[in-house]
């Protein structure tokens, strides 16, 4: 039991980390997405380029240039602060790419028919665009934060005090090998259970409201 | 940008592709033995069994359920209290040949589903047993459906591979690491890694868009 209490110690950060990193990934992904889908042609590629090295470089990779290389002399950070920071940059580049998948399912006539009923292009976005875009894009972003639930774990390299980190730590200081990492492997499948089923019920409702 | 980063560069580059090739036995012995497991596990779930059925799907909700992290410690600092001892490099190719079974056996179940149930029923109407009907019609066809997920994945398994620097695998981070370690450029040398690892992933992923859309003619 007590390894168990030690596992669910972790919990909070690693809700934590993945909330906090979604959240910025979720923002920043927007004028990531946009800028791919630009008319200016070197925006497309430079966008293109961002969100490439963002999902190339492994996460862990990612967390110990921001860590060890960064923290080294050009910025601080605590090992949370690199933690959010590195895994919200890397959401922000496969979020940018699911958005781009659901602006690119929305038929063209969509815009056509907004802009001869006089809607300027950023209305036609805000209320006829993106509003469908954001319905094809939800099962992908949910299916991408249960991964990041799980990819968040290797914070715990970098020092976060999360469920791996606290599982790794338990089973060290009591010699008891095999029980802390199977409850820490129980927790995370506990956990994105629920985000699951947030995912397909939403899915659905939003399927049930545009459904003709 | 100046010349003692480059000549860093240059001299560091060796042990880094060191690394690398370690990284690239990893990928490639997880997926020689996780793929054939996950080919296993499609077939287990589309049979028609219901017990073997439920419990391969059980096997593979947990087993995609758990972080590659996860699964790697477990291997490498659990089981030697269960009495299995691996050094690192077979705990690493343990642990991810898991991984990549489960993730696999999805994929691979989707491809096998992709061939026609007309042709089962003509193999069986041939006179195919059903063990024959699938050696012969269905795995060939599905498996060639599922290739370009397959080396979307297998790509993924080489990103992963840096986590068993956790587990002390000379791997491409852990070389990185410990020159950084050693030099106190961190920074420089992770850079280093990083573009080694753009290096294997994009044209790797340019291959994979280049052959769905090849054999999506086809199909």
């Amino acid at each position: 039991m007590s390894h168990l209490h030690a596992v669910l110690l972790g919990v909070p950060w690693t809700l934590a980390v993945m909330l906090a990193a979604l959240a910025i990934g979720a923002v920043l992904a927007v004028p990531l997405a946009a800028a791919r889908r630009s008319r200016v042609a070197p925006l497309r590629w430079a966008a293109r380029l961002a969100i490439d090295v963002l999902r190339g470089i492994p996460p862990i990779v990612w967390l110990f240039i921001i860590f060890f290389g960064l923290g080294d002399k050009v910025l601080r950070l605590g090992p949370f602060q690199a933690a959010v920071l590195g895994l919200g940059l890397i959401s922000a580049g496969y979020l940018a790419e699911i958005y781009r998948g659901g602006l690119t399912a929305v038929h063209k006539g969509q815009w056509e028919a907004a802009s001869a009923l006089g809607m300027g292009r950023a209305d036609a976005m805000t209320r006829v665009i993106g509003p469908q875009a954001f319905r094809v894009a939800l099962p992908g972003a949910t299916t991408y934060a249960i991964g990041l639930l799980k990819d968040s774990s290797v914070v715990s390299t970098i020092g976060v005090t999360d469920i791996m980190a606290r599982a790794s730590q338990d089973a060290r200081s009591t010699s008891s090998g095999l029980t802390p990492f199977l409850l820490a492997a129980l927790v995370y499948i506990v956990l994105s259970g629920p985000l699951a089923w947030l995912s397909r019920t939403m899915d659905a409702k939003l399927r049930a409201r545009v459904a003709r | 940008m100046n010349d003692s980063l480059l000549s860093s560069w240059v001299e560091w580059t060796p042990a880094l592709l060191d690394g690398l090739w370690t990284s690239l036995q990893l990928t490639g012995g997880s997926l020689a033995i996780g793929i054939p497991g996950g080919l296993l596990l499609a077939l287990l779930m589309s049979g028609r069994s219901r017990v073997v059925k439920a419990v391969a799907i059980v096997l593979v909700e947990i087993g995609r359920g758990m972080p590659a992290l996860v699964v790697l410690q477990l291997v490498y600092f659990g089981l030697p209290s269960a009495g299995l001892t691996f050094g690192p490099f077979l705990a690493a190719t343990a642990a991810l040949a898991l991984t990549t079974a489960a993730y696999t056996s999805e994929i691979l179940r989707a491809g096998l589903q992709a061939v026609p149930a007309g042709e089962v029923e003509a193999a069986a109407a041939l006179g195919m047993s059903h063990r024959d009907s699938l050696r012969y019609v269905v795995i060939p066809q599905g498996v060639r459906v599922a290739i370009p997920a397959l080396l979307g994945f297998s790509i993924q398994i080489f990103q992963a591979t840096s986590l068993t620097f956790t587990i002390a695998v000379p791997e491409l981070l852990g070389q990185a690491y410990s020159i950084g370690a050693a030099t106190f450029r961190y920074l420089d040398v992770l850079v280093l890694a990083g573009l080694v690892y753009l290096a294997v992933v994009l044209p790797a992923g340019s291959i994979t868009r280049l052959l769905e859309r090849r054999m999506g003619r086809h199909l």
